[in-house]
Parts: C-alpha cells; structure tokens; sequence
C-alpha cells in the first residue's frame, strides 16, 4: 500500500506520543495543577483516536483490542467503587479515603490519586470504544461523502 | 492582562460565539456545522480560561473541541453529509426562542454581580473546602479535592454515567462483539 496522507502520518508520529505524555501529566499531577481523571482521560483517548484516524481502523485494533477496552471500561469503575469500599473496611465509612494510610492526610492524597487514576481508566477506554463503535464500519471516505 | 485589554477580548470572544451559533443555525451541510460548532466550543474554552477556571477550560477544549467534533463527524459517515431541508421556516419557532431568550435576561437581572465574591454561591460551603483542603489533603489544587472526596459520590455517579453511555452504545452499535466475529454490514 502506497502511504497517503505524508504529512499527516509524519505530525501524528510525533504529536501522539506527545499527548500520551500530557495525558500522564494531567492524570498524576492533578493534585498540583488543573485537570484530573476526567481531563487526562479524554487527551489520552484523543491521542488514541488521532492514530486510529492517520493509521486507519486496523492500526488502531491492533494497538488496543476491542475487548481490552471493555475490560478496561470496567476495570476504571471498580477501581473508584473498590477504592471507596476500602475506605469502608478499614474502619471509615464509603468514599472516606482516611484509613488508607498511616495518616489521615496521606490516605486521602492516596484515594484522590486512586479514584482520579479509575475516572482516568473508564472516561479514556469509554470514549474510544465509542469512536470505535462510530467508525468501525466504513474506512475510507472521499471528500465528497461529507 | 490589564484592565484595558480584558473589556475588549472579551467582547471580540462574545462576538465570535454569536457569530458562530449564527453559523451552526444557518449552514446546511453538516460537515461545516461541526466545525463551526467546533470552533464555538475553543472560544467557549478560551472565556472559561479568562474567567479563571482552567479545569472548566480543559474539558472543553478536549471535549467540546475535538471529542465531540470528531463524534459529529464519525456519525456523519453512517449518514447523509447535508441537513434535510425542512419545510419553509416557520414562525413559531423563532417566536419561542426570542421569548426564552427574553426571559433568561429577565431572569438574569438578579443575578448577582459578575465575579462578586459575596455571591450567595461563594459563601455557602466553598470558603469550608478551600479552608479545610490544605490541611486535610496536603496538595493545593482544591478543584481535585471537591471533586474526588467531598463530592466524591457525584463523581463516582458521573463515572457510572459515562461508563453506562459506553455500554448502551457499544450495544446499540454492535461493538460490544468479540474481536474475531465482528458484525458488518452488507
């Protein structure tokens, strides 16, 4: 297959690492500056989404595969509830980051940082098997399809 | 930015969004529409960022901007590109809209002043969480501490909201199949 779109591919090889990195940075350091899980997530599933729209549907499924997103659709979910439930078992009531830790300040920085990390997990996988949902059917599309 | 510049920025950003929404109602193919609502939702960003709320600016850059610009358009390749057009316009429905509009500004005289940090909303439980937020969470960002643990149910509900969305999608668009036996259609 002859590369199309030369320049597209070449900014999207060094622009989708780029924003992966950003998305980390607004995922651990939303105690410290704006963004949060929620924000971090969609940067992330935009870096996503710029490969899958450069490099095209199979690219895309074979960086991340359909059923990984859904584990991991999941799995963000479970990480806040359970994160929540923890707080509960060791002594606290739900959603009480307090007891995670040795000090009470601790083990709230430690549940923000877990319940952040889930919205994080669940908003990026969500927002990509959406797009994926959307897309999945047609692959190629002339100008004059819009 | 000095007291100057921000009259004049803001009002050149106010214009542009009226101009936009003008272009969103008026366009009648759809690819132009979203990109003019695209465009709609960065000056949207750039306000919130001028008002201060950066985290507000964030998710609409990020969703507003791009996610949902590029939901518009992959939608748009299971459907027709262009608006069907609808029978002549009609009165009523520009009737309806000036008179909610009227009434929002009616409303909106009793708002309180713009930025006013006696504003009802700023003396209810904010000045507790910006109090309490260093000492009980050691970090400075207290938008983060509201959101993940004095509000964390909220949160916790609107991650089920977004999860919940995935999945009816996912079930209405037949992803929700396994990775070998995708659906396609004919």
């Amino acid at each position: 297959m002859t590369p199309r779109h030369l320049v597209l591919r070449a900014v999207a090889v060094l622009l989708a690492p780029a924003i992966l990195l950003f998305a980390l940075y607004v995922q651990f350091h939303a105690d410290y500056s704006p963004g949060g899980g929620f924000q971090a997530g969609v940067v992330f599933a935009a870096s996503l989404i710029l490969h899958a729209l450069i490099f095209g549907a199979g690219a895309a499924r074979n960086l991340i595969a359909m059923e990984h997103l859904r584990r991991a659709m999941a799995a963000g979910v479970l990480l806040y509830g359970l994160t929540g439930a923890a707080g509960m078992t060791l002594g606290g009531v739900f959603l009480d980051y307090a007891p995670l830790a040795q000090s009470a300040q601790a083990g709230r920085h430690v549940g923000v940082f877990l319940v952040e990390l889930g919205v994080g997990i669940t908003v990026a996988a969500t927002i990509v098997a959406i797009f994926r949902a959307f897309s999945e059917h047609r692959q190629d599309i002339g100008q004059e399809d819009w | 930015m000095s007291a100057l510049l921000h009259p004049i920025v803001n009002v050149a950003l106010l214009t542009m969004l009226v101009l936009l929404a003008l272009g969103i109602a008026l366009r009648r193919d759809l690819f132009s529409a979203a990109i003019y609502a695209g465009a709609f939702s960065m000056t949207m960003a750039t306000l919130f960022l001028l008002l201060d709320a950066p985290d507000v600016a964030f998710t609409e850059a990020a969703i507003g901007a791009s996610l949902t610009l590029i939901l518009f358009l992959a939608a748009m390749t299971r459907a027709m590109g262009s608006e069907k057009i609808a029978a002549p316009r009609r009165l009523m429905p520009i009737l309806v809209s000036l008179l909610t509009g009227a009434f929002i500004l009616y409303g909106a005289q009793d708002l309180p002043p713009h930025a006013s940090p006696a504003a009802p909303i700023h003396l209810h439980v904010a000045p507790d969480y910006l109090a309490r937020t260093q000492e009980e969470f050691g970090f400075p960002n207290v938008v983060t501490a509201i959101l993940a643990s004095y509000r964390g149910f909220d949160t916790l509900g609107e991650v089920y909201v977004i999860f919940t969305a995935g999945v009816a999608i996912l079930a209405l668009l037949g992803g929700a199949g396994t990775a070998g036996a995708r659906r396609r259609k004919p």
